[in-house]
């Protein structure tokens, strides 16, 4: 059950659900049910799939209620994310955007370089803009500057369920930027997005991880279990030694006498 | 009939030198493949990596994996998935235009064969278009013979620009063209190039060219990276499997589309497998020693070597091996499918290039997929 006080921010839109849901590799006719069962409130899609004049149109599929995260899916460079992003706010997919431009077609890893410059065309265009970026702080640091409203670093490459080969960069993230960070892309299994909720992101975005179970309602269940478990252990503070920056957050030598 | 024993490897005077050294590689790696050298070791221990080189690209080409084909194909399923989700993209190709000056012995369109020739005008292309469209495909394939004089530039770049107001995505199969006259084409609103090699095999390629552009092999070998350098998104690659050894033709096209993606990594790669087929006044054409177990086998050794690329199932094969390879490991299915000129809106006005095996409307491979519990995708890009 959504903890409704544990809210979230993108773009002064407040979300209670950190559960957001990939669209591009389902049946048209499962995503409403992968939908509902994740309890999901964004739900991310390729712009290029919601152009088809067909009546197999993904924007038909997804509920009204939803907010829309169109991505910019086959960009190659920043010039090409941002005629994408223009033309979803123009075919009515509202003003957020998630930025994905990646100019490597083997491993589908982005360009921070010109996913930054993207964002800051975009962010000054009255775009949400939410980059997927490969964990780096610097980069996230610029993308900060350049307007974003939330970091989404790659867990792992897209479509690879390899879990948190990048967790020790996320962590860096969620230690140092203040924007939300939303680990997106790589993550396989529920327990992997518990494992990134308890790291401190804000949000987990997974798709192929549920597109190809066996049972999509069920594991889009199982994500929605472990994200709020895995927030949960984080409000309510894991059996650390150290917290941020190091610092012991119970000293063990606080009995000594002076 | 003319025979010309021009040499293969030469270019002719209108044709665009590459400076590149993929052809050499594939070459030298073609030469040396020994198929029959891998062990069950090889292939095993290829099934259960992450990423595949070439070398076990390699041993899943060999006789050695054709037991294996099971686990190849699970394999090949989940890679499939994890990449395409459960995605089918649907097209069809036009032949707008059969004239042809090339002598290629195992072509329908051969400059030497008695069909009735034809070429669409552009009026008559674009009620093909029309019709087409109407069907709900967005993605259509244009193709011609190779005849500049009749089929030339310019009239292919207006059937592009026409195609274009009709489609979102217009790919096209003609002859090679200079990095410029791709960009033209680009320019007009192509974004696809499909060129394919037919053979790998010098030798087999200088026998079965026998006279016209098509005889040069270099400059065929290097269209894809012309076309990625005029700006073109996206290129395929192929061997008409049963022209020579085909484990060899299999590996030497991954290896072209290997090489090529590592030196251009934004290019989109795909892959298609025809196998040789009956054509007019040739019924005894045949894929020789490549059966459907062994089209297979290349289909899923494409698909393990390069997880990402596009691989498409073309009318060539019958539909009961199309139902089953797509989802499998084929991305991409031709549909409601005329390989004449024209045929689509009227009679056709030419004669087809070889004779089809699934002659299934749009409507029905739509019904199909559904069914196999896999979504069709009519468009999947955006031209930016």
């Amino acid at each position: 059950m959504k903890n409704k006080k544990d809210s979230f921010f993108l773009g002064g839109h407040e979300f209670h659900s950190r559960f957001i849901l990939g669209s591009g590799k389902f049946s048209l006719a499962l995503i409403k049910a992968a939908i509902e069962n994740a309890d999901a409130e964004i739900v991310t899609l390729a712009l290029r799939r919601a152009t088809t004049e067909s009546t197999e149109n993904i924007l038909d599929y997804i509920p009204k209620n939803i907010t829309l995260l169109p991505n910019t899916s086959g960009a190659r460079t920043a010039e090409e994310a941002v005629r994408i992003a223009k033309l979803s706010r123009e075919l009515g997919c509202g003003s957020f955007i998630k930025i994905e431009v990646i100019p490597d077609s083997k491993y589908l890893l982005p360009d921070n370089y010109e996913t930054v410059k993207a964002t800051e065309i975009l962010a000054k265009d009255g775009f949400t803009v939410l980059p997927y970026m490969f964990p780096d702080l610097n980069a996230a640091r610029a993308l900060c500057n350049a307007g974003a409203a939330a970091v989404m670093p790659l867990a792992a490459p897209i479509g690879s369920n390899r879990g948190l080969l990048t967790r020790d960069f996320i962590q860096i993230l969620v230690d140092e930027i203040d924007l939300p960070v939303i680990v997106d892309a790589g993550i396989g299994r529920p327990s992997e997005a518990c494992e990134a909720m308890e790291m401190g992101v804000a949000a987990i975005m997974a798709n192929t991880a549920v597109a190809t179970a066996s049972d999509i309602p069920l594991m889009a269940q199982a994500f929605k279990a472990a994200i709020e478990a895995g927030r949960a252990a984080y409000l309510a503070g894991l059996g650390r030694v150290l917290t941020k920056k190091g610092e012991a957050s119970s000293p063990l030598t606080g009995f000594l006498e002076k | 009939m003319t025979i010309t024993k021009t040499d293969p490897m030469e270019y002719l005077p209108d044709m665009e030198t590459t400076a590149s050294d993929i052809m050499n590689n594939v070459l030298e790696l073609r030469t040396n493949y020994e198929p029959a050298k891998y062990t069950t070791q090889d292939v095993v221990s290829a099934l259960n990596k992450n990423t595949r080189s070439l070398s076990d690209f390699a041993a899943l080409l060999s006789p050695a994996a054709l037991p294996f084909l099971e686990e190849m194909a699970a394999c090949a399923q989940r890679e499939t998935q994890k990449h395409f989700g459960n995605s089918v993209s649907l097209f069809t190709p036009l032949y707008i235009s059969n004239y042809c000056e090339n002598y290629c012995s195992y072509c329908g369109f051969n400059c030497h064969n008695q069909i009735k020739r034809a070429k669409l005008t552009l009026a008559e292309i674009e009620d093909e278009l029309k019709t087409i469209a109407a069907s709900g495909l967005e993605d259509i394939l244009l193709l011609t013979g190779e005849s500049r004089s009749r089929s030339g530039l310019e009239y292919i770049g207006e059937a592009v620009r026409l195609a274009s107001s009709y489609f979102k995505l217009v790919g096209i199969e003609i002859y090679p063209l200079n990095t410029d006259e791709y960009a033209y084409l680009q320019d007009c609103g192509a974004d696809y190039v499909c060129v394919y090699q037919e053979t790998y095999d010098p030798e087999r390629y200088e026998q079965v060219h026998l006279s016209g552009h098509k005889r040069v092999y270099p400059y065929r070998f290097n269209a894809q990276e012309r076309a990625l350098r005029g700006g073109m998104r996206s290129v395929a690659f192929g061997a008409l499997l049963g022209l020579a050894d085909f484990r060899k033709d299999a590996f030497a096209t991954g290896a072209h589309a290997f090489l090529l993606q590592k030196k251009y990594p934004k290019a989109e790669i795909s892959f298609s497998p025809p196998r040789l087929r009956p054509f007019i006044n040739n019924a005894e054409e045949n894929p020789n020693d490549v059966h459907e177990p062994q089209l297979l086998q290349v289909m899923l050794a494409y698909r393990l070597l390069l997880p990402f690329a596009g691989i498409t199932i073309s009318t060539r094969e019958r539909a009961g091996f199309r139902d089953n390879v797509v989802g499998m490991c084929a991305t991409k299915i031709s549909a409601g499918v005329k390989v004449s000129v024209g045929g689509h809106e009227e009679e056709a006005k030419g004669d087809e290039q070889f004779l089809i095996a699934d002659p299934r409307s749009v409507q029905e491979i739509h019904n199909m997929l559904l069914a196999n519990g896999l979504q069709p995708v009519y468009t999947d890009y955006i031209r930016v």
